[in-house]
Order: structure tokens, then sequence, then C-alpha cells
């Protein structure tokens, strides 16, 4: 028991001692709070084009290092996240943002799923519905041959 | 009928799935597609490797189809894919260089070395060029036609089967084009 509230403990502790996950090295002076706030917006919400599950403010890859100088700097220029974001679509296309814009292409990305669930449900529904509706009809039993068949077997279990 | 027909409806969910989950395994998930295809290629004025006064702008890539493969000597895959450029510079085939975060004095002895395929490569120290174009791994090479819009973009060692099999085909294609 004494273990086992120590172990606790510990795993309580290391809830503050844990950092916040980001793996970025560099730091940019802001000249404002705001545009701080955007940047980490921004640098979360690009995905990084060589290591490609992870956004540029996780990744270490130099690529994630030149998009997040990019970033800051068209942020100090002025530009709106908008802006940014057309701008990087523009050079890697819509791959690069993880929530991709919904037009062309990328409107299948967000119809699909709500689709496919749509017709899921009316499956469901309809086999749902078609189950109780029409029980499987027995064929019609000929007693006579029942008779003859069930006599048939007890002669043959007779006669071993 | 129709409900003997519905009987093979998972059949035909199952082979269907198994035919999209079958093309899955010869995709690269790694390959992104260029956002710059059919687009001309972006503006940039940076030096030329070993000619530092002389400055090249997107006006050196017009005039004639031509390859623009992405090089750094601290990228492996170019020193692989290298002896394949030199014979298809060789065989009369157009290749510019950008040089890509590289060290300008080692990549000119890459050059001296193992011999140089480039009509010119552009000095791209700080991958600012690489930015514009949606470079993320080295070695790339994009096909521009002869009025300097990106036809194709190759990412990957170029090598004799891929050239045959796949980018010829293109790079012929561009010959028709007319500045």
């Amino acid at each position: 028991m004494r273990a086992l509230l120590f172990f606790a403990a510990l795993l309580f502790a290391g809830l503050f001692i844990a950092e916040p996950g980001f793996a970025v090295i560099e730091t940019y002076e802001f000249s404002d709070p705001a545009l701080e706030a955007r940047y980490h917006g921004l640098s979360q919400e690009l995905r990084c084009p060589k290591c490609q599950n992870q956004n540029i403010a996780d990744s270490n890859a130099p690529i994630s290092q030149d998009l997040r100088r990019l970033v800051y700097e068209q942020l100090e220029a002025g530009s709106s996240d908008e802006e940014i974001l057309d701008d990087m679509v523009r050079r890697y296309g819509e791959f690069v943002r993880y929530r991709p814009s919904s037009d062309g292409v990328t409107l299948w990305l967000w119809v699909l799923p709500l689709l496919l669930l749509i017709i899921g449900f009316g499956v469901m529904i309809s086999v749902l519905r078609g189950g109780r509706a029409v029980p499987a009809a027995a064929e019609a039993v000929d007693e006579g041959k029942l008779e003859a068949l069930l006599r048939s077997e007890s002669s043959e279990a007779n006669r071993e | 009928m129709a409900s003997r027909l519905k009987l093979f409806a998972p059949l035909a969910l199952f082979l269907l799935l198994a035919m999209l989950l079958y093309r899955g395994l010869s995709l690269d998930p790694q390959e992104l597609p260029s956002a710059l295809i059919d687009q001309p290629m972006p503006a940039f004025s940076l030096p030329s490797l070993g000619d530092e006064d002389r400055t090249l702008s997107v006006a050196d890539l017009n005039g004639e189809p031509m390859l623009l493969n992405v090089w750094a000597t601290w990228c492996i895959a170019c020193r692989v894919e290298h002896p394949y450029l030199q014979k298809l510079a060789d065989e009369g085939v157009t290749i510019a260089g950008i040089n890509y975060k590289d060290d300008s004095a080692a990549a000119l002895q890459w050059l001296a070395d193992l011999g140089d395929p480039y009509r010119f490569s552009v000095v791209d120290a700080a991958g600012t060029l690489g930015l514009d174009l949606g470079v993320y791994g080295a070695p790339e090479t994009f096909f521009l036609d002869a009025k300097g819009v990106v036809r194709y973009r190759h990412v990957g060692v170029i090598d004799a089967r891929l050239w045959t099999g796949r980018l010829k085909p293109i790079w012929d294609d561009l010959q028709g084009t007319v500045p």
C-alpha cells in the first residue's frame, strides 16, 4: 500500500515537472505579444512537409526551422494569418495545412465522412426494419413425408 | 431477386476496399504533389556558383526546356544521382542546378571531383528559393518548359529506370514548346 502511494505521488509530481511539449530551439523576439500568440497558433496549424505527422512547431527538421522563420518574418511585416497561410499553400499545396480550406478537391475531405456516416445510418435503419417486417416463412411441412422419414430413421437405428 | 442481389453487397464492398488498399500499397505517402505545376518559376535573384559576381534570375531559365536540379554536398542521395545527371547532360539534356543550403567552397570541390553536369548552379545558401519552390527534400528536379513554366517535379533520385520509364516522355513533351 505504501509503495502504491509513493508511486502515485511520483506520478502526481510528474505533472508539474513535465514541460509543455515544444521542441522549438530558436526563440523570436516579437514586437507585440499578440504577434507571438498568432505565431504559436500558426506554427501549430502548419504541417511540416518533410516529417508529415508533425506540425512545424513540434518538428526540428531544417525545413520547419525555415518555415517558422518565414512565419515570423511575415508576422513582423504585418501580414494577416490568412495571407501567411495562403502563401504557404502557394508553395507547398493544401497539404501544408492541418485544416485544409473547404473548396475544390479538398471539399471531399470535409464532405465524405459526413456522407459515409449518413449512408451507414441509412443501411443500419433499413436492415433493422427489414429484419422485423419480413420473418422468413417456413416451408409448409408435409406431415406424411415427415412421418415416413422418422420411421425409416428409427428402423435404421434399431438394426444397429 | 433483388434481395438475392443484396447478398452480394458485402462482397462488392470488400472488393472495392481491397482494390483501394491494393492501390495504396504502391503509393508513396512521402511524395507530395507540387503546388507549382503549370505555374511560372518564382522570381529570384541569386549569385552563380563559382562566379559570385554574376547574378542569376528567372530570365536565365527561359528560352529552352531544362531540368532544374536541387542539390547539395550534404545530400547523400544527390551523390547517388550525380553520375546519371552527368550522363543526361552528355546526351544533351540541359540541366541547371540549385545549390541548396550548402557551402559554396565544398560545392565547387564536389563539381571539380565528380564533374559538372550543370549549365550553371544558383547559390541558394539561405534556402529562400527552395522555400518558394516548395522544396522539402533534396534531390528534387523540376521540369521547366521553354517559357520557364514548371511542368513536373520529381522528388528523389533520378536513375536510368525512372528516366526511361516515366521521366523521358515528360521531357520529350517539353521539346515541342517554344519560348
